[in-house]
């Protein structure tokens, strides 16, 4: 593979992937704060 | 007899009859190493055993980085088979506490955004005509994660290992100094001024136990070549929250974190032998890597205006510079930014959510480029 497509690629895909990953971790996140709400008895 | 004597005589002066012009300059680079960590506090855990490992190697005959040598030995044992950094993960985890990324989830992104130098220096270094996973190990710096970088660079460009790993290690420390000037540059007083309020603490305790199994499973699915990385920091980070072994989180935060720390520093330390360190190729790769970080820098804060935007200005960019992962000095290069134009602006806790977030960003930008080379054929 010449050096132009695999900059290309991994710059498109290297930053697109780890968005989109970091993104669904941020849905994943929020959907587990509202499965387990917080009780303020934790805190004490 | 004379001829026994001139020959012993002899024996003790080899090292000096042996020494190539470039070990006195790296034996010089190594009590600079070691001036940093002890006087000027720059990660010193680090910099003191990398900085006595290079004047060790340094020093011809002694045989410490040939087979059998005992610097080649824990090198073999601990850098090559990946161990130490993935230890040290292991600590890492154990010792990170997630919270304020559990509570604002979309800082997340900030992580990610952290992470495009990596990928923009990378295309530079091919651009300058580095081999491909040259490039790989260069970009990487960007990562601004010492064990990170050392994972991706001793599998595919373990000749480059002791200039990566002393660029990411020393220049993390230097965040305090290069980040601020491109904060300021990138955004404007009112932008530095916005109060994003009070975190308030909403993830329970059920949340933070299964968030690092949330993030190995999806995370290894995605990207299954950088499990090793994920994997380790997030078992460190569910002993801690579980809290039902704390003697193996303490033993991973502390003994096997320091010592694996020793080790992989002195074994970090040997590779700058040099006849190998002492190139033109090193100046470049240090100037790439410092590039690298600047970058993240630049487009965490970017990508922080863009999230401004997006929600109505509750976001001040700076935080977005948090989104590295020298953990947890960038979060306090923000706060410490965001009081000097609004001295009641309290953004620590938000820059920690970004922080962590970075640490998780880099991790995944890692497994993210591992599982990309490994689809294109390249490893």
């Amino acid at each position: 593979m010449d050096n132009w497509t695999f900059g290309i690629t991994m710059v498109v895909v290297g930053m697109g992937g780890t968005l989109l990953t970091l993104w669904i971790l941020s849905l994943c996140m929020s959907a587990l704060k509202k499965i387990f709400p917080y009780k303020k008895e934790e805190g004490n | 007899m004379l001829e026994a004597i001139l020959s012993g005589l002899n024996g003790l002066v080899a090292g000096f009859t042996n020494l190539h012009w470039s070990n006195p300059i790296m034996i010089i680079v190594g009590l600079i190493l070691l001036y940093l960590g002890i006087k000027k506090d720059f990660e010193p855990l680090l910099l003191v055993p990398i900085g006595f490992g290079c004047i060790l190697v340094n020093i011809p005959l002694a045989g410490l980085m040939e087979e059998g040598g005992f610097l080649k030995i824990i090198y073999d044992a601990g850098v090559i088979t990946e161990v130490f950094p993935l230890l040290i993960f292991v600590g890492i985890g154990a010792m990170t506490d997630f919270g304020p990324l559990l509570e604002n989830p979309k800082i997340f992104l900030l992580g990610a955004a952290g992470q495009f130098g990596i990928f923009l220096t990378l295309a530079l270094a091919l651009v300058l005509g580095f081999k491909q996973l040259e490039a790989v190990s260069i970009g990487i710096i960007g990562a601004c994660d010492g064990p990170t970088a050392i994972y991706v660079t001793s599998q595919y460009a373990p000749h480059l290992l002791g200039a990566v790993s002393v660029a990411a290690y020393s220049y993390m420390s230097l965040v305090p100094v290069f980040q601020p000037p491109i904060m300021r540059w990138l955004t404007t007083k009112e932008e530095r001024k916005i109060n994003m309020g009070v975190v308030r603490k909403s993830a329970s305790k059920t949340t933070k136990i299964i968030f690092p199994l949330v993030v190995t499973v999806i995370g290894g699915l995605i990207a299954p070549k950088g499990l090793p990385l994920l994997g380790t920091i997030m078992l460190g980070n569910l002993m801690k929250e579980c809290g039902v072994v704390s003697r193996l989180t303490k033993a991973s935060e502390n003994e096997i974190a320091n010592i694996v720390t020793l080790l992989l520093g002195i074994s970090i330390g040997a590779t700058m032998d040099g006849r190998v360190f002492l190139k033109y190729q090193t100046l470049i790769i240090l100037a790439l890597g410092f590039l690298a970080i600047c970058l993240d820098t630049a487009c965490g804060v970017l990508f922080g205006k863009l999230m401004k935007i997006l929600t109505g200005g509750k976001i001040n960019p700076l935080i977005g510079a948090a989104g590295i992962s020298a953990y947890p000095m960038s979060a306090r290069v923000v706060q410490k930014e965001g009081q000097r134009y609004n001295p009641k602006n309290y953004l620590l806790m938000h820059a920690m959510g970004a922080n962590t977030g970075g640490q998780v960003g880099s991790v995944m930008a890692a497994a993210v480029m591992l599982s990309i080379l490994k689809g294109m054929g390249v490893i």
